[in-house]
């Protein structure tokens, strides 16, 4: 009808970034950077210390945000596939984590959790841990993708059921590992002033890149996650892109895993990586990406993650109680929400082009006058 | 006003940014008339149905309704309600899982308690004095489309609607429940009400309407009574230009240059699917355009379903060629080259949040493979080199399709197909719902590629375009083919005998 013809856009550099969906978590990057100047510039402060192995590394609240926020930009990964795909959220991966990581600690550690050398080399245990991980994202896969069950319903099932296998892995102990070299994963290598989960991190972006950029991936994920049924006409299977979606996701949880239990060498199959699927939600949510499913930026959903991590840095530096933590993140989540909120943004982009005309009108009535 | 006139509509402008969508219209309905609003893709209809309902609110002009002295002022849909102009859309606009009574009563109750037997008994009486066979207490969702949406005629006639807006209603209807709402709009029109009825369909507008109103980018063309003037001129008037007549495109069907002899590109025997249609033999030859006819539910989109293995095949062999394939998902039909566009575009035709760049590409990706991503240039010149081709009007490559208008997505689809380079192309139902204009394309496109040699298997719910483009229709009916008509056959005639059956002409 009439109104569908385009008119053609007129974008000034910042109007496009409005629009863009990466705007979002860029804005809430730059309110936490502008308030933490503002209450205390220390925040931003990098220096070079010893630590506990007598290595020079980097200490500071962003090199805090960097390295913890790792998992989380991982996790990140696999949720923005798995959203876009299904339209739905896997809330089971923080029990993942637990799993994977217990694998892990199962096959380094042999029948003995307190031996003294590793029992197999740390690359076997990561692999095979990966192998389980992918095992159980193709459970939820299945169940979404065969069955059709809600992914929050499907994934709940492992979200209950998930710490209770990861104790039962290892018998309910508590594997020590004691080879300092395996610390090195979720800490400093010797002689590198920056974390590990970093480096990990950024290889895991470069590989998603990689697999978005040579493989048609990223446009069969947002064809099945917008048009079920179209994409099966043309010649895709949406069960089976499902599927690969949540086994990508178990791969992200094996990486996270890794690192979380790198990062003390044991485990605690209750705390572990706990509420971590509400954050990595969050993440794909702050990046801009609707969890209804369809279309998805990456880098959006990375950027996000981050930004969580920043505000819990930031909480923390001001000493706020742990247990009231979540609280004022909520505040936090409840505003970017609103700010992302299609509605919001809309009448927004109405209000600045209701201002820029009024400005123009004044120039122009300004210009008549002279 | 005007004596008898129900409705004036005085040089109504409406904007939006950048388009001037109405232009200084008028518009007048008189009691008992039922007046056809016509016009392309674009040119207005919808925005002046939509000021008239209060959707939108018009930037200037003045409506008269009969019994108010003043202009009226409607700022909202229950404006316009309260003033007794509803609309019937073409998606059903009810809750299907109410019953018949309480759809026509609901949102209507001044807070009493509800008593159950009087309002079925209210409905009954209501319904059968409109000659609708349903019951009150039937669950809508029970009834048939035609049925639902008389249901919400019934509604608005009850609600002592002096207009009734009639937005596409026979879109999803076959022609027998075409004739029951015409049966149900004259009965109407007896009773004093102005019908306002927009369509896509010619043959109901001179079936049925008394005016036409006729729309053009925005601007009033002008306001017939409907034996004074004929079909082409009206086609030329919406358009705008003297048509390069529709009836040229005919091609010469007796030398269409198809050589029966040859070998077919398809050939299936004892096809079947699970959506329940009789086992059918189906073939087709380079630069051959054949079709399915049929009513609506008849079969004929099963059987394409079935060829392109959209739907799950249970039976049936099939060659290409020559060699026997199996084709059971679309993939494989996609890998043999055959192309489908399916009927329901918004359904099963575009992915709406991707640009036009994507959903043109997306076909031939899928068939290149995984590991093969094209470029972004190489998409880019893809979608160029056809929306110059088909002159697709988007304001780029990057726009999403879901803003295009109708038949500009169908434009993007048939794209997506043709850059696969398809030996056999199926087109189900490609002209509905989309203008004048881009029909003729359509079919000309279609005689053009079949010229070059490609296969095209056409489906319309308009007779005259399959008469106007295939050399070969194949009928059904009650999901059995029943008949294959061609050469001499192929007429009006012989195709409306075949679809009613009990006839000699064409059944096998």
């Amino acid at each position: 009808m009439a109104q569908n013809k385009v008119a053609p856009p007129k974008t000034s550099f910042f109007a496009g970034l409005m629009r863009n969906q990466i705007f979002i978590p860029i804005a809430a990057l730059l309110l936490l950077t502008i308030f933490n100047l503002i209450a205390d510039p220390s925040f931003f402060k990098i220096t070079l210390a010893e630590n506990s192995n007598g290595d020079p590394v980097l200490n500071g609240y962003l090199i805090t945000v960097i390295d913890y926020g790792s998992e989380l930009a991982i996790l990140a990964l696999g949720m923005t596939l798995v959203t876009a795909a299904s339209g739905g959220q896997d809330i089971s991966v923080g029990a993942a984590i637990a799993i994977s990581g217990s694998v892990m600690l199962r096959v380094l550690c042999g029948s003995d959790s307190r031996a003294e050398t590793m029992q197999a080399p740390i690359i076997v245990a990561f692999l095979i841990s990966c192998v389980v991980a992918m095992l159980f994202g193709a459970f939820n896969g299945s169940l979404v993708a065969f069955f059709k069950i809600q992914p929050m319903v499907a994934t709940l099932i492992l979200f209950t059921a998930g710490r209770s296998i990861a104790a039962w892995i290892n018998h309910n102990e508590l594997p020590i590992v004691k080879d300092v070299s395996f610390s090195y994963f979720g800490n400093y290598f010797p002689g590198v002033p920056i974390p590990t989960p970093f480096f990990i991190a950024v290889i895991c972006f470069i590989a998603t890149w990689a697999l978005l950029k040579f493989t048609t991936l990223g446009l069969y994920v947002q064809s099945v996650g917008i048009n079920e049924k179209t994409s099966r006409l043309n010649g895709l299977n949406p069960e089976l892109i499902k599927l690969l979606t949540y086994v990508f996701l178990g791969l992200c949880v094996a990486v996270a895993g890794f690192i979380k239990v790198s990062r003390l060498s044991t485990i605690n199959y209750s705390v572990i990586a706990k509420d971590i699927e509400m954050d990595a939600i969050l993440a794909v949510a702050l990046g801009g990406n609707a969890l209804s499913g369809g279309k998805f930026n990456m880098g959006s959903s990375i950027l996000g993650a981050y930004v969580i991590q920043y505000l819990t840095t930031t909480l923390y530096k001001f000493k706020v109680n742990a247990d009231a933590l979540p609280a004022y993140k909520a505040v936090v989540v409840i505003l970017l929400v609103i700010m992302s909120a299609p509605v919001v943004r809309e009448k927004f982009a109405q209000l600045t082009k209701k201002l820029r005309a009024n400005k123009e009108h004044t120039q122009a009535a300004n210009a008549a006058s002279n | 006003m005007r004596e008898k006139s129900l409705l004036e509509m005085r040089g109504i402008y409406k904007s939006f940014p950048g388009v001037k969508a109405l232009q200084n219209v008028d518009f007048t309905l008189c009691e008992g008339e039922i007046h056809a609003l016509m016009g392309e893709n674009g040119a207005g209809k919808s925005t002046l149905i939509k000021v008239l309902t209060g959707v939108h609110v018009k930037d200037e002009g003045d409506i008269f309704l009969k019994g108010h002295d003043k202009a009226v002022q409607i700022r909202s849909p229950k404006d316009a309600q309260k003033l007794g102009i509803s609309t019937v859309y073409q998606e059903i606009t009810l809750c299907p899982n109410l019953s018949v009574a309480e759809n026509i009563f609901i949102g209507r109750g001044d807070g009493h308690m509800v008593n159950w037997r009087s309002m079925n008994k209210k409905a009954d009486e209501l319904l059968e004095s409109l000659g609708i066979n349903v019951k009150g207490s039937q669950q809508l969702a029970s009834c048939s489309i035609a049925v639902q949406q008389m249901v919400a005629i019934a509604r608005a006639v009850d609600m002592d609607c002096q207009v009734l807006i009639l937005d596409e209603p026979t879109s999803s209807l076959d022609e027998s429940e075409v004739a029951k709402l015409f049966v149900l709009m004259r009965k109407l029109k007896a009773r004093g009400v102005g019908i306002i009825f927009v369509t896509h369909f010619l043959d109901q507008v001179y079936e049925v309407c008394d005016k036409i109103t006729v729309l053009r980018d925005g601007k009033l063309v002008g306001e017939y009574e409907i034996e004074n003037l004929p079909r082409v001129e009206l086609v030329s008037k919406m358009l705008g230009k003297e048509l390069d007549d529709m009836a040229s495109i005919k091609s010469d069907t007796s030398d269409s240059g198809v050589d029966m002899n040859s070998e077919p590109v398809y050939e299936g025997k004892g096809l079947c699917s699970t959506e329940g249609i009789s086992p059918f033999d189906f073939n087709i030859r380079r630069g051959e355009i054949n079709g399915f006819t049929g009513l609506l539910g008849s079969g004929r989109s099963e059987c394409v379903r079935t060829i392109f293995g959209a739907d799950k095949v249970t039976g049936g062999t099939v060659k290409m060629e020559g060699t026997e394939v199996k084709i059971n998902k679309p993939i494989d039909a996609m890998k043999h080259g055959i192309a489908y566009l399916p009927e329901d575009r918004k359904r099963d035709g575009i992915i709406g949040d991707l640009s036009v760049k994507d959903n043109i590409k997306l076909a031939l990706q899928v068939k290149t493979g995984f590991f093969k991503p094209f470029s972004n240039a190489k998409a880019n010149e893809f979608a160029n080199e056809y929306i110059k081709l088909l002159d697709i009007k988007t304001a780029s490559v990057n726009t999403p399709i879901k803003s295009l208008s109708g038949g500009n997505q169908q434009k993007v689809i048939l794209a997506r197909w043709l850059l696969t380079h398809p030996k056999y192309l199926i087109l189900d139902e490609p002209t509905r719902g989309i203008d004048v204009g881009t029909k003729v394309d359509i079919q000309k496109l279609m005689l053009k590629l079949a010229s070059e040699g490609m296969c095209v298997t056409f489906i319309s719910s308009e007779t005259d375009e399959m008469l106007r483009t295939c050399s070969r229709l194949l009928v059904m009916r009650d999901r059995k083919l029943v008949g294959e008509l061609t050469g001499d056959q192929l007429t009006q005639k012989t195709i409306m005998d075949t679809i009613a059956g009990g006839d000699k002409n064409g059944t096998e």
